[in-house]
């Protein structure tokens, strides 16, 4: 069954074109990870089926809830992470999840909020505000904060971006500890590595066209970049 | 019933970050009796009555302070992405609305609290009276409905400091003008009888901005 379903997606910004006519299935449980340059439409994609933009034309469903009349019930069933952290700085990392915990109405929040807060390994932490957390630390709230409600499909937008060798490892641990694995995700990257090694299927997008599409049991690394490099370049 | 919490999870929010950093507080506070007590000197030589000035004086205080305010709002937002996060809340967006909204409203209506009394005492008019609170309470929400909207269009750019008052003041005129005119009124000795055609404009713009700014606030925050 489709978790994510994307049909003739259009996107344009007055005359700029983003995204054009894409088509884009992710099934349940699968790791969809989506590459492309800078300015190929991967963010805007992205924020479409987070409902933080709305498509100019096209059909986006997601846990079979369609975007345009079920706008709620879509957010309910993501988690979303993004290289910026959705976090209030003034507040302490507890006050944060409460406040989503309250926004997404989740049940038993104290309890809730502890156990996210240790599977991320902040509880020590939890009453220190959010300014005073390493970029790498905010990361890992951020990933507490999406997956508070627990929600069945994660999608992450550029997650690595400012994260430093060891703190992006780090990530890679937290989520496999908060089991990502086990939901459908849909993660837009420019690290092609980290793109190839955490996904069961890759897709190029490039100049707002989805150009590629594979599973990850077909490639190995060094035929990925030869054809992303070649896609790419045209 | 939860719209209402999630309304209220917001306006709990933005209080306990202003109580730790006091960035809007301050800044709104400092520029009403900063305002207050320059009119104050800039009009002391050549008004024989002072109450004929008030009205006007407050009023520019509290909207040019307010404007900060509303400024602040959704820069705070803004920060860290939280503006996304507030958007991927399974809520119905006018919740987030009226808990900014709210949440405007309510820093103002503080800051107004404090510089009546001293406007009170430096101008030597009562306006401690029930009639003008409400008033300024009216107009207060006008201009935070307003103005909570025109925030979170102006965040998104460059110039928002200048852009916030260039696209609010025009709109929140007639709301401003009707409160200008009830409290001058009022401190001349006039009833809101009297007055009712001003109350009704008031009441009307804050209604019809309010409800126009619910409306449109989803199409303001989305790409």
């Amino acid at each position: 069954m489709a978790a994510i379903e994307i049909r003739n997606l259009t996107k344009s910004f007055g005359s700029l074109l983003a995204l054009r006519d894409v088509d884009l299935t992710v099934t349940e449980g699968e790791f969809l990870t989506l590459v492309g340059p800078n300015g190929a439409g991967k963010t805007t994609l992205i924020r479409i089926v987070a409902t933080l933009s709305r498509p100019t034309s096209g059909e986006v469903w997601v846990d079979g809830w369609n975007l345009t009349d079920g706008a709620a019930e879509v957010r309910q069933c993501i988690g979303f992470i993004s290289h910026q952290p959705l976090l209030y700085g003034d507040l302490t990392a507890e006050e944060n999840l409460r406040f989503y915990s309250r926004m997404y109405g989740v049940p038993d929040p104290a309890n809730r909020i502890e156990e996210v807060l240790e599977q991320v390994g902040l509880l020590a932490r939890r009453r220190d505000a959010v300014r005073t957390f390493s970029r790498g630390m905010q990361q890992r709230l951020s990933i507490a904060r999406a997956i508070l409600h627990r929600p069945a499909v994660m999608l992450l937008d550029e997650p690595y971006t400012g994260l430093d060798q060891q703190a992006a490892a780090m990530l890679d641990e937290v989520m496999r500890a908060v089991g990502t694995a086990s939901l459908t995700v849909l993660m837009t990257t420019h690290d092609l590595h980290r793109g190839l090694v955490m996904s069961d299927r890759v897709a190029v997008l490039s100049a707002g066209r989805l150009v590629y599409q594979a599973l990850r049991a077909d490639l190995d690394e060094a035929s990925f970049r030869q054809v992303y490099r070649e896609i790419v370049a045209v | 019933m939860s719209f209402l919490r999630q309304i209220a999870a917001i306006i709990r929010k933005d209080i306990i970050a202003e109580l730790r950093t006091k960035e809007m507080f301050s800044s709104m506070f400092v520029f009403a009796l900063l305002a207050v007590v320059v009119f104050n000197f800039a009009f002391e030589l050549r008004v024989a009555d002072a109450a004929t000035i008030a009205p006007g004086v407050l009023w520019v205080s509290v909207t040019f302070a307010g404007m900060l305010g509303l400024n602040r709002s959704f820069v705070l937002e803004k920060d860290r992405g939280c503006l996304d996060g507030l958007l991927l809340a399974p809520v119905d967006r006018s919740a987030i609305y009226f808990g900014k909204m709210l949440g405007n409203f309510l820093f103002i209506t503080v800051v107004e609290a404090i510089i009546l009394p001293i406007f009170s005492a430096l101008f030597n008019v009562n306006l401690i009276q029930t009639w003008i609170l409400v008033v300024l309470l009216l107009g207060t929400l006008g201009f935070s409905g307003v103005g909570t909207l025109f925030s979170a269009m102006a965040v998104h750019t460059r110039a928002r400091e200048v852009l916030l008052p260039v696209l609010l003041f025009p709109v929140a005129v007639p709301a401003l003008i009707a409160a200008v005119k009830l409290t001058a009124g009022l401190l001349d000795g006039q009833t809101v009888a009297d007055m009712a055609n001003w109350m009704q404009l008031l009441v009307a713009f804050d209604v019809i901005l309010i409800a126009v700014s619910y409306m449109t606030f989803d199409y303001v925050v989305e790409d």
